[in-house]
Order: C-alpha cells, then sequence, then structure tokens
C-alpha cells in the first residue's frame, strides 16, 4: 500500500489495501459503539467535502466520519452556478487549497475528475463518486458489510441487478469482488448493460428470474428514472415486471441469501416495500458501516501522507 | 541569385518507389539539376550523406484557429509549424469562428499564408453556409478564390438531401468532398465503446457510428457520380466500409492519422486529456486493421489533423476538455517508427502516402526532385533519436501525448521555393 496516496477508485487498489481499509473499518466500528465514538487522530486538520452533485445522505456520511476522528469538515456545495458562471474545477480548488486543507473529498458528474484532480493538488483526494465511473467507498463499505455477515467473500456470488450502464457502484463494487474472490454477475435488459462488461470479470444475465435463486447477494441498484427519456426502458411499469424485487421473487431467492441496495431506494419500482420487512436485508448495516469505512479511509491516507496528529502517534 | 546544393543524399522518388544517391542543385526556388557530384562554388552546401531527401509533404487534413482563436494557432505560426515537420502544402479546415464559407475569407487565408513564408495553404471552404449544415455555402465563388475542397469538418452534414445537393453542385468546380464522417446520436462522448470506456465509466462511441455514416457518403458519391474523401478514419468498421467501396470502382479516397496507428483507447486509462481526439483512438484491432488498410491502400493518406488547443481548453476533466492534439511536427516520426521501423511500409512507400497521393486526390501537381521542378523537398534522418520538448515545438500549442517522448527519425530541414528551413 506504499504508492496509495489518494482513493480514486477500487481499480488502483490491491486486494491487501482493501484488506487493510476493512480491517481498519472493524476498529473504527468498535470506536463507534463507545459511548463516546471520538478519536483523536485527525485533530487539527481540515477536510473539504467539495460536492458538484447533491448528496446529502453520502455528504452526511464523510461529515461524520471526518469529525469522528475529530478532524474540522467544511461542506463546499457547488451549484450549477459556479460551473455555469465558467470557473474551472482547477478555480475552485485552487481556491481551496490556498486555505490549506489535509484532503478533499469530491463528487463530481464527470468521469476522470478525481484522477484530474489529484494531479493538480498536494493534498489527498478521496473519490465520493465519479460519474458513470466509480464510487470506492461504497463498495468498501458494501463489502464490510458483507465479510460482516458471511466472515468471508471468498467464494460468495454475488448478483448486482439494474443500471450497470450508469452505476459507478456497480463497477467498483465487480472491482473489488473480484479482488477478494467473489465471484460477480449482473443483469439488467442489454440497453442497461455496457460494452465489454463481461470482460471486467462478471456472467451477464438478461433475465432476472434465471439467476435469482443461484445467488448469495442481491444488490439492487437505484434505477435512475430521468433515463426513462432516453429509451433505455419503456417503462417503469415494464422494468418493474422483469427486474423489480417484487414479494414473489423475494419467495423464490435463497434461504441465507441477504439483500442490499446502495440506497435510496425507489420503492415500488427496483423493490417492493415489503422487502423492508425481509429479515436477511442488510440496507440499513451498509449506511452503519458507511462512517467506518470512511473513518478507515481518512486514517489510511493520513498516515500514508505521514499527517496524523500528534495524540494517534 | 540564391542557390543550394545538398550533396550525397539519398534521393526518394515516391512515384517510382526508388532510392538512389545523388547531389540536388537549387537555384531561384527551381531544382536546376539532379545528379552526381554537381558542383556550385558559390552555393550554401547541405551536406545530405546518410540523409533522405524527399518531396515535400501534403497535409490533407490540419486546423489553423485563424480567424477566431488565433492564441491556439494563426495561420502563420500554423504554416511554420507545419514547414518545420516537413511539410510544404495543407488543407487547413474551415471550422474556424467564423467558419470559412465565403470568397472573401479565403482570399484571406491566402494572404495570411503567404506572408508567412513557410508551408503553402490550399484552402477548403465550408459545405454549408457557417458550416451550419442547412444551406449549401457558394461553393463557386469559394473555389474561383482558390478553394480545392469543401468540407464541414467537426460535424457530419446528417440531412441526407443537403448532402446530395452539396455532392452534384461540387461537380461544377470539381471540388473535392471530404466528409467527416460520424452519427451523432451513436457519438455521445469521445471514447471508443468497448470494455475500456466501461471500465472509465465514458460513454462510448462505437466505431460503426462512423462507418454508417461513412456509408451514406459513399452511396451518394457513387449515385451522384461525385469523387469523394473520407476523413480521419479510425475504426475497422469503416475500413470494411471502403474496402466494400474499392472494391466496386467507387470514386471514394480516405485518409488516417498518425496517432490512430500508433495509439489505442488503452492511453485513456489516467483520463488524460492529451489522448482525446474525434473520431477517439480505439481499439487494438481496430489499430491494426488501419495499418493494414493503409498497406493495401484502402486507405489512401496519412493527414495530420493537426488540432492546436489552448492549455486552458485541454488541462481539464476529460468530458469537458477540447478534443484534437497538434501533429506536424510529430507525424513523420511516429509513421517512420509506426510502419517503416515496424515493416509495414518501406521509406518510399511511406513518403508516397503524405506526397504523391494527396497531390493525386486534390488533383494538383505531384512534387518532385526533377530538374525544372519547384524547389520543394525535405531532409531527413532516420537514425537520429529525439526528445520532442517544449521549447522545441514550433506551433503555438503543445497539446500533445508525445510531449517529452523519446521519437525515432526527424524532418531535419524543409525548402519550398525560395523558403528554407533547418530544425535545431
Ligand atoms: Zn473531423
Ligand atoms: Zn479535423
Amino acid at each position: 500500500m506504499a504508492g496509495l496516496k489518494h482513493l480514486l477508485g477500487i481499480a488502483e487498489l490491491t486486494g491487501d489495501d482493501i484488506l487493510a481499509i476493512l480491517e481498519q473499518a472493524r476498529r473504527f466500528r468498535e470506536v463507534l459503539d463507545r459511548p463516546i465514538p471520538i478519536v483523536p487522530v485527525l485533530r487539527g486538520k481540515t477536510i473539504v467535502n467539495l460536492f458538484f452533485e447533491p448528496s446529502t445522505r453520502t455528504i452526511t456520511s464523510f461529515n461524520l466520519a471526518a469529525s469522528r476522528l475529530s478532524a474540522q469538515c467544511l461542506n463546499f456545495a457547488v451549484g450549477g452556478s459556479a460551473v455555469k458562471k465558467g470557473e474551472s474545477i482547477l478555480d475552485t480548488v485552487a481556491n481551496i487549497e490556498a486555505m490549506r486543507v489535509d484532503g478533499i473529498v469530491i463528487r463530481h458528474s464527470a468521469a476522470g475528475v478525481p484522477h484530474f484532480l489529484a494531479r493538480h493538488v498536494s493534498c489527498f483526494v478521496v473519490n465520493a463518486g465519479d460519474g458513470c465511473h466509480e464510487h470506492p467507498t461504497q463498495a468498501l463499505l458494501d463489502a464490510f458489510t458483507l465479510i460482516e455477515h458471511f466472515g468471508t467473500l471468498k467464494g460468495k456470488r454475488v448478483l448486482i441487478v439494474g443500471d450497470i450502464a450508469h452505476s459507478r457502484v456497480a463497477r467498483s463494487n465487480i472491482l473489488l469482488l473480484n479482488k477478494l474472490g467473489a465471484q460477480v454477475a449482473v443483469c439488467g435488459p442489454p440497453t442497461l448493460l455496457p460494452a465489454g462488461i463481461e470482460e471486467m470479470g462478471c456472467e451477464v444475465f438478461y433475465h432476472l428470474d434465471r439467476i435469482l435463486s443461484e445467488v448469495d447477494v442481491v444488490n439492487m441498484l437505484r434505477l435512475q428514472t430521468e433515463r426513462m427519456t432516453a429509451n433505455f426502458i419503456p417503462s417503469l411499469r415494464e422494468y418493474r415486471r422483469f427486474y423489480g424485487l417484487t414479494r414473489e421473487r423475494l419467495a423464490k431467492i435463497k434461504p441465507e441469501a441477504v439483500i442490499m441496495h446502495p440506497g435510496p431506494v425507489n420503492w415500488g419500482v427496483e423493490m417492493d416495500y415489503d422487502v423492508r420487512e425481509f429479515s436477511q436485508t442488510l440496507i440499513m448495516n451498509q449506511v452503519k458501516n458507511g462512517v467506518a469505512v470512511r473513518m478507515a479511509v481518512f486514517y489510511i491516507l493520513a498516515l500514508k501522507r505521514g499527517i496524523l496528529s500528534e495524540e494517534a502517534k | 541569385m540564391s542557390r543550394r546544393l545538398f550533396t550525397g543524399g539519398r534521393v526518394i522518388d515516391p512515384l517510382k518507389g526508388t532510392i538512389k544517391i545523388a547531389d540536388v542543385l537549387v537555384e531561384d526556388g527551381r531544382i536546376k539539376a539532379v545528379g552526381k557530384n554537381l558542383r556550385a562554388a558559390d552555393a550554401e552546401k547541405i551536406d545530405c550523406r546518410n540523409r533522405y531527401l524527399a518531396p515535400g509533404f501534403i497535409d490533407l487534413h490540419c486546423h489553423l484557429r485563424q480567424p477566431g482563436e488565433e492564441q491556439k494557432e494563426s495561420i502563420a505560426s500554423g504554416c511554420r509549424a507545419a514547414f518545420a515537420g516537413g511539410w510544404t502544402q495543407i488543407c487547413p479546415m474551415p471550422n474556424t469562428v467564423p467558419p470559412i464559407d465565403s470568397e472573401a475569407l479565403v482570399r484571406f487565408e491566402l494572404e495570411a499564408a503567404r506572408a508567412a513564408d513557410a508551408a503553402r495553404v490550399i484552402p477548403v471552404g465550408c459545405c454549408t453556409k457557417g458550416r451550419q449544415g442547412k444551406e449549401l455555402a457558394e461553393l463557386g465563388e469559394m473555389w474561383q478564390a482558390g478553394a480545392r475542397a469543401i468540407s464541414d469538418d467537426g460535424s457530419w452534414v446528417s440531412d441526407a438531401g443537403l448532402f446530395r445537393r452539396i455532392l452534384e453542385y461540387a461537380k461544377t468546380f470539381d471540388l473535392l468532398v471530404m466528409s467527416h464522417c460520424e452519427v451523432p446520436e451513436l457519438v455521445p462522448e469521445l471514447a471508443d465503446e468497448g470494455v475500456v470506456s466501461t471500465r472509465l465509466g465514458l460513454h462510448g462511441a462505437p466505431g460503426v457510428g462512423e462507418a454508417i455514416a461513412a456509408m451514406r457518403d459513399i452511396l451518394l458519391a457513387h449515385w451522384t457520380r461525385t469523387r469523394l474523401h473520407i476523413c480521419h478514419v479510425s475504426s475497422a468498421e469503416t475500413v470494411e466500409v471502403l474496402r466494400w467501396a474499392k472494391e466496386r470502382g467507387i470514386a471514394v479516397t480516405a485518409e488516417t492519422c498518425p496517432h490512430y496507428l500508433a495509439l489505442t483507447v488503452d492511453a485513456l486509462n489516467g483520463f488524460e486529456a492529451n489522448y482525446k481526439v474525434n473520431p477517439p483512438l480505439r481499439s487494438e484491432a481496430d489499430r491494426k486493421s488501419l495499418i493494414r488498410a493503409v498497406v493495401d491502400g484502402t486507405i489512401d493518406a496519412i493527414a495530420t489533423d493537426h488540432a492546436p488547443h489552448a492549455p486552458e481548453d485541454k488541462d481539464k476533466e476529460f468530458s469537458n476538455a477540447a478534443s484534437g492534439i497538434i501533429g506536424f511536427e510529430t507525424a513523420f516520426s511516429v509513421l517512420y517508427e509506426t510502419l517503416v521501423l515496424k515493416k509495414a511500409l518501406t521509406l518510399p512507400e511511406l513518403i508516397a502516402r503524405l506526397t504523391v497521393v494527396p497531390a493525386q486526390i486534390l488533383g494538383i501537381e505531384p512534387p518532385r526532385i526533377a530538374p525544372e521542378a519547384e524547389a520543394n523537398l525535405v531532409v531527413l534522418d532516420t537514425e537520429v533519436s529525439w526528445v520532442l520538448s517544449r521549447d522545441k515545438i514550433v506551433s503555438c500549442s503543445h497539446n500533445t501525448p508525445w510531449l517529452g517522448k523519446k521519437l525515432r527519425g526527424r524532418v531535419i530541414a524543409t525548402l519550398l521555393g525560395e523558403s528554407f528551413r533547418v530544425n535545431q
């Protein structure tokens, strides 16, 4: 992990890097269960959340992770206005860096923006989602949640269902699951399965009913309803009929299998409301583990750069 | 009276595919004699031993940014950069701001190029007024002012009825119609569609989007009996379309560019915008198919698609960065390494694709190294290795993936008429 200076994607990590982050997350998970769930690891450090796309859930999780490590966290929500004014990302970031920050968490609608940024700033960069490319902390927290449940990912069969083409969560998950020895399958209509996806290391299915009963994990992706206008699917109704996790389909999955979703759910589209009641649903564990995983990422990047606070050493 | 004597060089005749050692004497911009042991006491002597002499290159496709964006490249700076790269005649595309769609702008372009005293410009006018793809431009007036080809490069003329009229009308003046082939609905973003675009989360532009456009244009050109030229071919599917057309004797020609022959989509892995070009870099299978097509003549010529951009337009996130790279000054070296050193073509065969073939496509006199011809030649050193550094670049822009890289073979000097340049 000597080379880990930023967290840009799962693609840049080795299996050992991933395990080290998850191990650290496990320790922080214990901290979070204490009466005072705060450690002084990043006291005096400043982290900026730079979100070019709104996402209350993710920004809150990163915020909480920073404050549990005693770091200061600033939210810099860049609305469409700055972009419309022609302000470049570099200008925005130069301004923020001039305020002496130690880390930037960035989300942007264009793929590769965190990579571009990492070439131009001296602090560490954490990718919180770049276009349809990667969302590494989501994949890490999904893996953490699964290992917490199953003990290991080795040999587990994971099915990812839905809009693979536009999903950064799917890409990061496929990469990570392969690195930790799980088998991956994806399922969706061909309009939502990108070219050459099988070369990333997954089996491809068009019909959910042909694979659902054979897997240990069902990860349902959020359907972006705005895609409706672009002829990817004919209607939400038809989508639910072929790819929705309905009450009837719930009965088909293996008794020991679990259900995941990166949230927020479109109830009644990719999942029926009844799935909430299903005992094997890990959706709430995913949210809880998100904070521990993001703390681990900050900790390890700070450690690699030698900027941990005195107390932490 | 100016006299120059090029001594002991290996003179390439790309038409015959031969090389012979000879001296070349140039007087007042014309070749006076080619032969052994020429003497001219008062002439400037250029030692060409172990070097090659070849006719000056003709670039069928490049971009200068005047009028409108002179900070990226003016006509003068572009002509000088081309000259440094061995290009003595260049066809700048008319997608400037405003676009070159009138007699006045064609004249302006020629005037500005003449003042540069370097490469000569062969103007290309727009097919449609304002390059809007809606109304036929004044092709006859542009022809009269000196245009030899037309193109709406940068966009495809989507309207098939209008493209038919363009082809028919262009025949009046024997203007070559050059087409940038791209079905816009199939090209949402500039990355070849496949496993690399999927990995990177970029929405792909499949090679078939280029081939479909080429097929329509070729069928219309055949039907209207007009000569058509397909620009910057990048995909294996387009090569198949061209092969199909040529087997049927359809009058279509095509070019590809050095970067499609040397690089693949894998270069995009770091989201480095200097690899963003339009059409995009494609797979290794496409690259191999393009090389085969250049070798067997399915693709006739090689053009640079020199596309200068300011740093603020290129040093950006991939999706928003401008597409295009500069190419004049690296083309020969990249092609020499990719095609000649890897034994796909001999040096005379490569030179043919840069000189006589483009001349035939444009319907102009091919440059030759022979007595009485206008002086129009380059000196090549194929032994030398060199590193492309910023301070060596003559172009106003520096957007090239070869910056800082080692290149093999180099254009040492270029001569056109009385204009002479030696690269340091
Ligand atoms: Zn073009
Ligand atoms: Zn072009």
